[in-house]
């Protein structure tokens, strides 16, 4: 188990984050009915309106049509029929998009068994169900990069995705984003922090050098497989009868992709020489890495990341948990901004994710960046980096309506989220959540009063096997980072 | 003195003696000696499913197969008759989804290929872990569940007694565990020939987050990936091999190998192949995915089936549903599966969406089948397959109407198994499999009077239930080979940090199925396939090493109130003994 320890200067912003995680704590024993707020045209009025990327309005209002920011500005009027929304004396900010997330994912976060898992997909596991959906829209995130693990190499393809509580899976995924890819460098693909069991071979690579060694061999066979198959349409399309196709290869064919610009990299680092080491590689092959996860020696190498172009999304200040986390600093995002390079700061947990608002206001204090090039950290920044940021990321006029309203500026660690939106739906509404509460703890008490009954009826059943059918509540698994 | 004529009567009489005798014991085979060549049912209310209920009407059977049905059909006279007064006739039950039949769950396998588990297998030692879908893990799709019946399955017996005569067979263990097989649970002197049809279906296994060092593949997304590599490489097979036989001079041989042959097989005949899906993401899941495979496919589980069944209509496959509804744990064992037990601070209690589903699974069928889908019935694992036709009856009072819940049961199941010409209903022509009640057959206190399989009657004991309440009474008697390993055992084992104990509390079921816990200091655990046959017992449990659940195994003898056995974790093993207190334990017996 990793050891966090993090760097906490303000008691009463743990302490309000404590509040505020138990007030939804609580809340989670029994979810709201997945029916939400659903309006063709929403007003939200007189709020302070953080746009990020236009300046910052006071006292003004935002223009929701059919999912999209209609108009945002300082006196809207809004036709007769349209919801109101009264955020007097309230913060409204992008959506918060979480870079690295583990959240929504069914059986298993790594297909750690081979070196190189490409063959496996975020996409096919994609649990909706999941509680941590919710607890993370609580936080204000709207928009998640649903990340395999880092126990490979080379990990599984990964998906973006918004946080569309009450939707099936296909709803939920972020139409139009690019698909991506899990690297991982270091200690975790290497396997040093595991126990071994007896009589189990363990899996390649061991060492650093073997990581590199994963990812060079599998590149290699994918520029074979890819010049296999372009020789193959190429002698078919010229008419050649009776041709063996080559095997598909469900491995491969994500790795092809990559070389053809087709997939995001995003590959979990530390150390400054694993980082440089697999830029190298990616250049010797022909490809981009879009960005670099965690990279808590990012600010060691800032400049050959600018030079580069690769997007850093990190955390605000976790150190020594590890030994390839003792040089972390808290000044990395502020150090890496500062030399051009776009930083996030991300979760890779469900309970952080719902706080990166006030994770991204570290940076001002350690390394002192402005108020507005902090808000970036966790909206316009990390939309770039998907490569979603034409739709999300800022409040503009024809960008989705992913929006929180805060009760403080998300920045100060007095602002709790009070609701969230997304596609202009309100999926999290704080007040609403704890007004449905009774009502949902009557509806459970009716449920086991009526199962009591059940078994009292038929003489007590006793211990039933239990079928297959398992309730479809979700288990947080054990998570990599 | 010789008399004439004689000497010519006497051979012809001889040879009208041997004709006689030959015909006598030709006609008695056939018969199948012992056998009365009819049977036939008077006077009983007979439910054909394939048409209106005869109030009051006969069914003639002969050489396994009906004859005749109707309210007025001649008997012949030779028939032995049943009084079918007061009676009802149905069809025979088909269990549409069971390992009924395949004997004792047999100690940890590698599984096919490489050691890899896939099924529900844990590691067998110093087997080689699977690298990759190459390595084909626990994949054994040549394996066939008409090679794995076990006469001595004690199951077999105790389905028919409750009313079913036929099951969908479907092996184990694997990704790929074989091909199912449609049987009949009759007895016979070779089990396998109880078989009606086969490969009847291709079921496909899906884990979900195992251990991630047991080889490849360990997550679900890893064993989905899998999946469809192997139809891939099917598809692939086949193309190559007609290239290949079309000019092989000159060209490289495609590789061999005997799972692309068989799934090849299996997409050119368009047998189905079975996906499973629980929960509605899992439905929504095997909606999006079984496709892909370029096969005819059906759904398995389906529990969750009542929050989307449109979209299982608009998807157009049959559903297998498991009718094992899920049920709150036993006071102080673990809830069910893992997803319950969610309470913060004192009480336990289940989440309330773990008591929406476990409110709502029973109107499952009649959510399905009022969408319009193909429905049939699994037994889901139950112990006591009267608890199917309870479960059923639940689905009933949940809105499933009777006769769709009895078509299910019977010609809908053999409709979507493809053997409906021949099983299913009370028609003439059709398979003499039949079960003759003294009422309603989902209503609890009926009785099963006789049943008939392949026209061979049977007669079920008279009903003595076992004692329900609180789990903990054995019943007189035990288990086949005689034992009851009811009771509370206290077990000692040795670990490489010294010696250890446990505690097991133990429930046997009449046909020797076992189920219970296991508590010690690593926390508490149910067991699953638990049996015991004769002297031996096996069961396994689920436990958290490193973070991983793998499956320990546990196998061993039991001779009164002693237990010798050895347990399996990941392949290292240790030995064990174990002991219940002499005389508490009987007394607790009824």
């Amino acid at each position: 188990m990793r050891q966090r320890t993090k760097l906490r200067n303000n008691k009463l912003a743990f302490a309000f984050a404590v509040v505020a995680l138990c007030a939804v704590a609580v809340g989670v024993s029994s979810w709201p009915s997945r029916a939400q707020a659903t309006s063709n045209v929403t007003l939200i009025k007189n709020a302070t309106i953080l746009t990020v990327t236009k300046g910052t309005i006071k006292n003004g209002s935002i223009l929701i049509r059919d999912g999209k920011i209609a108009e945002v500005g300082a006196n809207i009027h809004a036709p007769s029929d349209a919801t109101v929304i009264d955020a007097t004396g309230m913060f409204v900010s992008p959506g918060v998009i979480d870079c690295h997330s583990h959240i929504a994912i069914e059986g298993g976060v790594n297909e750690g068994s081979v070196s190189d898992s490409s063959m496996a997909n975020i996409r096919d596991v994609i649990n909706p169900e999941d509680p941590d959906i919710y607890r993370d829209l609580a936080g204000g995130v709207t928009v998640a990069n649903v990340l395999h693990g880092s126990a490979n190499a080379i990990g599984g393809q990964t998906t973006v995705i918004k946080l569309r509580w009450g939707l099936p899976a296909d709803k939920l995924v972020f139409e139009g984003a690019m698909p991506g890819i899990k690297f991982a460098l270091g200690e975790n693909p290497k396997r040093s922090n595991t126990t071994i069991i007896p009589g189990v071979v363990r899996r390649y690579p061991a060492t650093r050098e073997g990581v590199e060694d994963v990812i060079r061999q599998s590149f290699a066979e994918a520029v074979d497989y890819k010049k296999q198959w372009d020789d193959y349409n190429r002698r078919k399309a010229a008419g050649d009868q009776n041709l063996i196709p080559p095997r598909r290869d469900l491995r491969l064919e994500p790795l092809v992709e990559v070389l053809e610009g087709k997939r995001y990299v995003h590959a979990h680092c530390y150390r400054a020489d694993e980082i440089l080491m697999l830029l190298r590689v990616s250049n010797e092959f022909g490809f981009k890495v879009r960005t670099l996860q965690h990279v808590l020696e990012g600010y060691k190498v800032a400049k050959e990341l600018a030079a580069y172009g690769v997007g850093a999304s990190t955390f605000s200040d976790w150190w020594s948990y590890k030994l390839e986390a003792f040089d972390a600093i808290p000044y990395n995002m502020a150090l890496m901004a500062q030399k051009g390079v776009i930083v996030s700061v991300n979760s890779d947990d469900a309970e952080e994710a719902t706080h990166l608002n006030q994770e991204a206001a570290k940076a001002i204090k350690y390394g002192g960046m402005s108020h507005d090039d902090a808000m970036k950290l966790f909206t316009i920044n990390p939309a770039i980096q998907l490569g979603i940021e034409n739709r999300v990321g800022s409040i503009e006029v024809g960008k989705d309506a992913d929006l929180v309203i805060y009760n403080h500026d998300p920045l100060s660690v007095y602002a709790v989220v009070q609701k969230t939106i997304i596609d202009g739906n309100v999926y999290f509404d704080r007040d609403r959540d704890i007004a449905m509460r009774p009502e949902l703890a009557k509806e459970k008490q009716a449920l086991i009063e009526k199962e009591r009954q059940a078994t009292a009826g038929r003489g007590g059943r006793g211990a039933q096997p239990q079928g297959p059918g398992r309730g479809p509540g979700s288990t947080i698994e054990d998570r990599e980072e | 003195m010789r008399v004439r004529g004689v000497g010519r009567i006497l051979p012809a009489l001889m040879a009208a003696a041997c004709a006689l005798i030959v015909w006598v014991v030709v006609a008695a085979h056939h018969a199948r000696a012992d056998e009365p060549p009819f049977f036939a049912i008077k006077n009983a209310r007979i439910v054909p499913v394939s048409g209106p209920p005869i109030p009051n009407g006969t069914i003639v059977i002969s050489r396994g197969v009906i004859q005749a049905v109707g309210a007025n059909v001649s008997v012949p006279p030779e028939a032995r008759v049943i009084d079918g007064a007061g009676m009802t006739v149905y069809p025979g039950l088909v269990d549409a989804g069971s390992d009924v039949g395949l004997g004792a769950v047999a100690a940890p396998v590698a599984g096919g290929g490489r050691g890899g588990g896939g099924g529900r297998g844990a590691i067998a030692a110093n087997v080689p872990l699977s690298m990759g879908p190459e390595d084909r893990p626990a994949t054994t799709p040549w394996e066939n569940a008409a090679g794995m019946l076990h006469s001595d399955d004690a199951r077999i017996e105790s389905w028919r007694n409750a009313g079913f005569t036929t099951a969908l067979v479907i092996p184990r263990t694997g990704y790929f565990p074989g091909q199912a097989a449609v049987v009949d649970l009759g007895t016979a002197e070779r089990t396998e020939s109880l078989v009606v049809k086969t490969p009847a279906a291709l079921p496909i296994n899906l884990q979900g987050g195992r251990g991630e060092y047991q080889g490849f593949p360990s997550a679900l997304m890893g064993q989905l990936s899998y999946v469809r590599q192997v139809f891939i490489d099917a598809q692939w097979y086949t193309q190559a091999m007609q290239a290949y036989e079309a000019h092989p001079q000159g060209r490289e041989r495609p590789a061999y190998d005997h799972t692309d042959v068989v799934i090849s097989h299996v997409l050119a005949n368009k047998e189905l192949v079975i996906w499973p899906g629980e929960t509605d993401t899992q439905i929504l899941r095997a909606i999006r995915l079984a496709p892909t495979l370029g096969a005819r496919w059906a759904l398995s589980g389906a529990q969750q089936g009542y929050a989307v069944p449109n979209e299982i209509a608009a998807a157009n496959v049959p559903v297998f549903i498991n009718v094992n509804w899920p049920a709150p744990a036993a006071a102080g064992g673990a809830a069910g599966g893992r997803g319950g037990g969610g309470g913060r601070g004192g009480e336990e209690t289940d989440t309330l969406r773990t008591l929406r589903f476990r409110d709502r699974a029973p109107s499952t069928p009649a959510a399905l089948n009022k969408a319009g889908v193909k429905i049939a019935f699994m037994s889901g694992g139950v112990t006591n397959p009267k608890d199917t036709l309870r479960n059923v009856a639940k689905s009933i009072a949940a809105g499933l109407p009777a006769d769709a819940a009895l078509r299910a049961l019977t010609l809908g199941a053999a409709e979507i198994l493809g053997v409906s010409d021949r099983l299913g209903s009370i028609e003439p022509g059709k398979i003499a499999n039949l079960v003759v009640t003294d009422g309603d057959i989902f209503a609890d206190r009926t009785n099963v009077k006789y049943v008939f399989v392949d026209g061979k009657l049977y007669i079920p004991p008279p009903v003595v239930e076992a004692p329900g309440g609180g789990g903990r009474g054995g019943r007189g008697g035990g288990g086949p080979g005689g034992e009851d390993l009811s009771g509370t055992w206290t077990l000692t084992f040795q670990t490489e940090q010294g010696p250890d104990t446990a505690t097991a509390v133990l429930q046997m079921a009449p046909d020797g199925t076992l189920g219970g816990t296991i508590s010690s200091h690593m926390g508490t655990a149910q067991l699953t396939r638990g049996r015991l046959n004769g002297q031996s017992f096996q069961f396994s449990i689920s436990m958290q090493i490193n973070g991983a659940d793998m499956q320990v195994d546990f196998s061993g003898k039991v001779a009164g109130n002693q237990i010798t056995g050895t347990i399996n974790v990941g392949g290292y093993m240790l030995d064990f003994t174990g002991s219940r207190p002499n005389s508490g334990g009987e007394g607790v017996r009824q």
